[in-house]
């Protein structure tokens, strides 16, 4: 479990590092008044799939020596309800969930606010499940 | 070197790192990249209810609650120890905008002047801080995923859904910033 927690350490350090978890980035980013976030989202993504290209056409294995797999994502209507909804709230709080933790790690404590609201958030989403569309 | 540690690293060192972090996990132990997932974890284990979405084994998936202690503990490593002395570059047009709603403090990481805890007890600070978070927990469940889970990981993996969640991250995110926030800024 420790390798996890060094993997995050090593995440969290270039969000901010990288400004990602900057009000001020996410509002040029929505506004096309910089070009930063597209190109660290793009250039992550670019990286992330040539990465499980690669380790699909080698049949990479994992350290216990475990075939890798990755699951489908399969559609339904919550990635697009779902998907705006969580939109209008990166745009307000400048943060997704990633960058709320490396915000209260880097000093700025209200925040915990915000990531307690967005458990909340979460919480009221599993009560109201059954009558969403999906 | 340390120097170039302390100011703000350029997207194209950042992004290819981040993308790492997809491969990183798989190899350690067939993880799945994805950060809003924790959300969930918390609610299954902290509160207790009959809820059947947060009745399952969360222990099973603790990695990621390692993941993110991580996460914290790396927003302090880079806030502490590689602290930026320089202040954030902001758009000329973003300053010159968001000073006319009286947001006047571009330089820190956020604006302090809005997220506060004295703040939080205006309705301004309280739609920005609270009710902004909860629709981020509740929106990124809904979809299934956030920006990591979805726009790093689902599209590394070539997933169409995770490409229509992301353009309804952004479409979200376009309305909040340009239609419904310079009315919420001027509360």
């Amino acid at each position: 479990m420790i390798k996890y927690f060094f993997s995050g350490v090593l995440f969290g350090a270039i969000l901010v590092k990288s400004e990602v978890i900057s009000w001020w980035r996410i509002q040029e980013m929505f506004r096309l008044e910089s070009f930063h976030m597209y190109g660290v989202i793009g250039s992550a993504v670019v990286t992330g799939a040539l990465s499980v290209a690669l380790l699909k056409k080698f049949r990479i294995r994992t350290w216990a020596g475990e075939p890798i797999q990755i699951p489908p994502k399969k559609f339904n209507k919550g990635q697009i309800y779902g998907g705006l909804v969580f939109g209008l709230g990166w745009a307000i709080t400048g943060a997704c969930p990633g960058p709320l933790y490396a915000l209260i790690g880097a000093g700025f404590s209200v925040v915990i606010v915000t990531l307690l609201a967005a458990i909340a958030g979460t919480y009221v989403y599993g009560l109201l499940r059954e009558k969403l569309p999906h | 070197m340390i120097q170039w540690l302390r100011g703000p690293w350029p997207w194209y060192v950042a992004g290819p790192l981040i993308g790492l972090t997809v491969p990183l996990l798989l190899v350690m132990g067939n993880k799945r990249f994805g950060v809003s997932s924790t959300l969930r974890q918390i609610c299954a284990a902290c509160l207790p209810a009959k809820v059947p979405f947060f009745q399952y084994d969360w222990k099973r998936e603790a990695w990621n609650l390692f993941f993110v202690a991580g996460i914290l503990a790396g927003g302090w490593v880079a806030g502490h120890w590689l602290q930026n002395p320089v202040p954030v570059r902001v758009a000329p047009a973003l300053v010159a905008e968001m000073k006319g709603y009286g947001v006047q403090d571009a330089g820190q990481l956020i604006p302090v002047s809005l997220f506060n805890w004295g703040a939080l007890l205006t309705l301004k600070g309280w739609l920005m801080t609270g009710m902004g978070g909860f629709l981020v927990g509740f929106g990124t469940r809904w979809a299934g995923g956030c920006t990591s889970g979805h726009s790093i990981m689902g599209l590394s993996n070539l997933q169409w859904p995770s490409l229509v969640a992301t353009v309804c991250f952004m479409a979200g995110g376009f309305f909040m910033a340009n239609v419904l926030l310079p009315v919420i800024l001027k509360i």
